[in-house]
């Protein structure tokens, strides 16, 4: 099983060869509701780590997204412009936003499994 | 039963309106390559038909000419008919804004005494009547404030908002390129002093606040603030949004605002329109008046005028002086409410909403202790066992007759309700709405299923707004061309 | 006192209810120092004192009968049929409020579908909004966009654009952050927009397709602010390419009510939509399969986006836009192409006969106009009050704005300048050009 990492923003990153893959989390879609439009970035945007790369809006929010890792990113998930859905539907999985070649390593601020767990856990109403 | 769209009911064969031909002699030809190619595809429809379309259109509509809203920090008060009489006179009505000053003087004193009347009202030295909506004047007001610590050499990059806020608040303060920073609000919606401290900086460029604030409740402390904001150099800005808890009883400007913004079609009944026109003028002290927006009316020897020459005014924000239909029919209910019928408005305001907040207590949640000003905000949150939401409260309502309050704000208070009756209700339709409240409470118990399902006897039923925001439709097309 | 429906017994069932003896006790929150003792102003009025009052500021303006109107400069006289007013003054429309439920607010809903509908027509634009405040401030909110769209901060004004127009603009500009130059020259890669009148303020018609041409090649947005009425009649901002058009509707079934309330309209590009300021409606569905509309897209708006919105807008002229789709509708294509062609055949019938009197020339007589131009004329000051002495609103003069045309005013003709009233100008221009003693052109 690939580890996911967290932000406390609530996007999720998975990493396979230096290649990194992220979305927002399961928690995130829930309390987004229904996805209406994803704002995007360009290949080859240069990101840092903390950086706003888009916006995902649903029919009553719209929030801005935070790439939790620094570097370029290499693909966009251009299925998601005809199917937002996709990101209530499978967050994790055909839900994914953007992947980013790494410029360097992960890096130390992000949230392991359970770290999120209980961030999610004090959030909730 | 709905209508269809003029576009729908348009018919080619039709024959356009009998216009005069222009009967004078001219060698002019326009230019082929200026001419427009295919015609606009435009509805044809006969008169007949057309005014037929628009009263179909118009019975699917609620209006407070029909139905009672008690939408919070909306002021739906009645809008007086002889306002109407007086904007649509001709002597003001057909009127070009450019026409000599000899020729406007009646326009001129009119707009300056709504100037001097809205001044006493909230406690300012001028005001301008330019901005077109409430929105608006928010913009024009920090620009202003943007103008004052200009001129004094300083660079203040932010804005403070509390984080009841409406959100044109921040957004005003972002389009005239401000940092916005959240300040607390207690559980009580009263903004959090030591977290205002803490975030008063000489970077600020000012605090917006509304006063009372998006609950109702009345900033006691608002003298204490407005010092501590004045000590870093800050100015103070209040969102005239509730201004109807307050005409003589209490001025913005003697709590210690610095630009007062008003809303005259929330307190001085100028009609909704289904969302506009409105106007939104912007009071100011001494400090902020060579700011304000040019020209401005001026009175010399008896004559108005109107005054270009403003070297460090802001410039101007909208085409020629305001909305000046709305102006006339603000200064007309001014005019028959004098001093006197305002300050009773208020009163009477404030006891209209704590009646029904008192009648409301155990029906709803009340978050916070009253006493409320002329609004207030409960909670559905009791209803949720059954999953009853705000929401449900709200089309329930408009199944019962009633627009729906305000929900969902201000986001402090989870599955917010706020209720704004104003002074031109009677006890009588106070009770019957207490009365439907009742009814929705009790069912939420019994029957919640009902609820969901409601509004059932309007014209539509809840509409899949996901689905026009995933596949925005936001016109007709004409077959040959589909969207 | 007015408007207030409360009887005694009626307050003092409130106040039981609540347990309080007076409405000052539910005021305790109020610092003592800061209550209001007494409003500063007179009392109230019965209606009969207060219409008295008001007939009496509206009887101390001098009305100009519309045939006799020929000044323009952004605000004009045109027949509005009775259809108009008899819609517009239908209190379920002018009454109601911001249509957010819409369940109960089909009637505004669709209104402003047809609205958008037909402005993105005229325009021959892909989709409109639900209507901003005015020309001006629509011209604002395309700038903001273009900067938010491209990135660049410079926005360039090519031509005679509305000098109130522009004055708003960089108002915008010094707020946001933008900066307002003014002639095409300027145009580089650092140009967000290039912004154009169509036509012009002079009533001139600019070269709007060499204008997009240019502003693309430099990877800027080109943005017309359009005369809905010429749109009957002469190409849209779509047929030449134009990315955003904004424009003012009062021609469109409006008084001019001294300036406003009047309607700005802003249509754009399919792929801008989401760039959009303010209101939009679009159609949807209920559970039964019924169609209705309802406002969408707003978590674009302020209330939601909060600081991030592309603007801060929060409302719509609705009424006015009302009042436009009515005599949009009234009209038809055919309609308003009449309306168009008339406009301009009295225009240049007119144009014709001033300049046959000595002392007035075209001040651009190479250049296309529509229904207003500019001539320089002797006299100015004494010829337009002749012309007001004879009942009649002469032509604007421009030199206020200008310097270099000092001396040069612009005149006017719809629909509603009958040529009785043309000759009437004419007659009193030709005895001023002989009447008065001879001096310098442009005084």
């Amino acid at each position: 099983m690939v580890e996911r990492y967290y932000t406390e923003t609530h996007e999720w990153v998975t990493v396979d060869d230096s290649l990194a893959t992220i979305g927002i989390t399961d928690y995130a879609q829930a309390q987004l509701g229904d996805v209406v439009f994803l704002e995007l970035p360009r290949v080859g945007k240069l990101l840092e780590a903390g950086d706003s790369f888009g916006v995902v809006e649903s029919v009553k929010a719209a929030s801005d997204l935070y790439s939790p890792v620094a570097g370029t990113v290499a693909e966009v998930n251009e299925v998601l412009n005809a199917s937002p859905e996709l990101v209530n539907r499978d967050p994790y999985g055909e839900g994914w936003l953007i992947k980013v070649n790494l410029n360097g390593d992960l890096g130390q601020g992000l949230l392991d499994e359970a770290g999120y767990q209980s961030l999610t856990e004090g959030h909730s109403s | 039963m709905t209508e269809p769209l003029s576009f729908e009911l348009s018919r080619g064969s039709l024959p356009a309106p009998r216009l005069p031909e222009a009967g004078v002699r001219t060698n002019a030809q326009l230019p082929p390559e200026l001419r427009r190619g295919r015609p606009p595809a435009l509805p044809r429809l006969s008169e007949p038909e057309i005014l037929r379309h628009y009263s179909r259109m118009a019975s699917l509509n609620y209006s407070i000419s029909e139905q009672f809203y008690p939408l919070g920090s909306c002021t739906m008060k009645y809008n007086p008919v002889a306002n109407e009489e007086a904007a649509r006179l001709e002597g003001f009505a057909a009127l070009h804004p450019y026409q000599d000053e000899d020729t406007i003087q009646g326009a001129l004193e009119l707009m300056w005494r709504l100037e001097q009347a809205l001044c006493e009202i909230v406690g300012v030295n001028r005001i301008t009547l330019q901005p077109a909506a409430g929105a608006h004047g928010e913009w024009t007001a920090l620009r202003m404030i943007q103008a004052y610590h200009r001129s004094r050499g300083e660079e203040r990059t932010e804005v403070i908002v509390p984080d009841s806020a409406h959100g044109t608040n921040p957004a005003s303060a972002a389009l005239s390129g401000f940092n916005v920073v959240e300040v607390r609000s207690g559980a009580d919606g009263r903004v959090d002093v030591a977290d205002l401290e803490a975030k008063l900086s000489t970077r600020v460029a000012a605090l917006m606040l509304t006063n009372p604030n998006t609950l109702g409740l009345f900033e006691g402390q608002i003298l204490e603030v407005a010092e501590m904001v004045h000590a870093t150099g800050a100015k103070l800005y209040y969102d005239g949004a509730n201004l109807n808890a307050l005409m003589g009883i209490c001025r913005p400007g003697d709590m210690g605002f610095d630009a007062v913004h008003l809303n005259l079609h929330k307190t001085f009944t100028t009609p909704h329109g289904g969302g506009g026109p409105g106007a939104g003028p912007v009071g100011v002290k001494a400090d902020l008046v060579p700011f304000l927006p040019r020209p401005t009316v001026e009175r010399e020897n008896g004559r108005f005028r109107l005054d270009h020459e403003r070297p460090r005014s802001i410039g101007r924000v909208r085409s020629f002086y305001g909305n000046f239909g709305m102006l006339v029919r603000a200064y007309t209910y001014i005019l028959a409410m004098g001093g006197d019928g305002l300050t009773q408005a208020s009163r009477d305001a404030v006891l209209a909403a704590n009646y029904v907040r008192e009648s409301l207590d155990g029906l709803l949640e009340m978050p916070h202790r009253g006493p409320c000003m002329h609004e207030f905000v409960a909670s559905a949150r009791n209803l949720g066992a059954n999953g009853v939401r705000a929401l449900d409260v709200a089309k329930g309502l408009l199944e019962r007759g009633f627009y729906a309050p305000t929900v969902y704000f201000p986001l402090i208070v989870p599955e917010a309700v706020m209720i704004e009756p104003t002074e031109t209700e009677s006890k009588a339709t106070l009770d019957a709405f207490i009365g439907a409240v009742g009814e929705i409470v009790e069912l939420a118990a019994t029957n919640p299923e009902e609820l969901h399902a409601e509004p059932r006897s309007l014209p539509v039923g809840r509409l899949d707004e996901v689905s026009a925001a995933r596949n925005p439709v936001l016109r007709w097309s004409p077959p040959s061309q589909p969207w | 006192m007015p408007y207030l429906v409360h009887a005694a017994d009626d307050r003092q069932q409130m106040l039981d209810a609540v347990g309080v003896r007076s409405v000052d006790d539910l005021l305790v929150d109020i610092p003592a120092s800061i209550r209001t003792r007494l409003l500063d102003m007179p009392d109230g009025l019965s209606e009969q004192e207060t219409m008295t009052r008001v007939r009496e500021l509206a009887g101390r303006n001098q009305v100009f009968e519309d045939r006799l109107c020929f000044r323009g400069g952004g605000v004009y006289r045109r027949f509005i049929p009775a259809a108009v007013s008899a819609v517009t003054s239908k209190p379920e429309f002018y009454t109601a409020y911001t249509p957010y439920q819409p369940e109960a607010s089909q009637g505004t809903l669709q209104a402003i579908f047809e609205f958008q509908t037909l402005i993105a027509e005229l325009t021959g634009m892909d989709v409109a909004n639900a209507s901003l405040y005015d020309g001006a401030t629509a011209l604002a909110e395309a700038a903001v966009m273009a900067v938010v769209q491209t990135g660049r901060e410079k926005l360039v004004v090519a031509g005679y654009m509305h000098p109130e127009y522009v004055e708003v603009l960089r108002c915008y500009g010094e707020g946001r952050g933008f900066e307002v130059q003014l002639g095409l020259d300027r145009v580089g890669e650092d140009t967000a927009a290039v912004l154009f009148q169509q036509p012009n303020f002079l009533g001139l018609f600019e070269d709007a397709p060499a204008i997009t041409q240019l502003a693309h090649r430099h990877g800027a947005l080109s943005v017309a602010s359009v005369d809905p009425i010429s749109l009957g009649l002469i190409a849209p901002p779509g047929d030449y390419g134009a990315d955003i058009a904004v424009g003012e509707g009062q021609q469109l079934g409006l008084p001019p009510s001294f300036g406003g309330p009047h309607v700005g309209f802003i249509a754009c590009r399919r792929d801008l939509i989401r760039r959009l300021p303010g209101r939009l409606v679009g159609s949807a569905v209920d559970a039964r399969g019924r169609r209705g509309f309802v406002l969408t897209l707003t978590a674009r708006e302020q209330h939601i986006r909060r600081a991030k919105a592309t603007s801060n807008i929060c409302t719509n002229h609705s009424l006015c836009a009302l009042a436009a789709s009515v005599y949009l509708t009234y009209m038809g294509p055919e309609g308003l192409r009449h309306i168009a062609d008339v406009s301009y055949q009295r225009a240049h019938a007119l144009a014709e006969r001033l300049t046959a009197i000595p002392g007035i020339e075209l001040a651009f007589p190479d250049r296309h106009f529509l229904n207003e131009f500019p001539v320089r004329m002797f006299h100015v000051e004494q010829s337009l009050a002749n012309l007001r002495d004879a009942g009649i609103l002469g032509g604007l003069p421009v030199g206020q704005w200008y310097p270099e045309l000092r001396g040069v005013v612009v005149f006017c003709c719809t629909e509603v300048n009958d040529p009785e009233a043309i000759a009437t100008v004419v007659e009193v221009l030709s005895r001023t050009a002989v009447e008065t003693p001879t001096a310098e052109v442009g005084g």
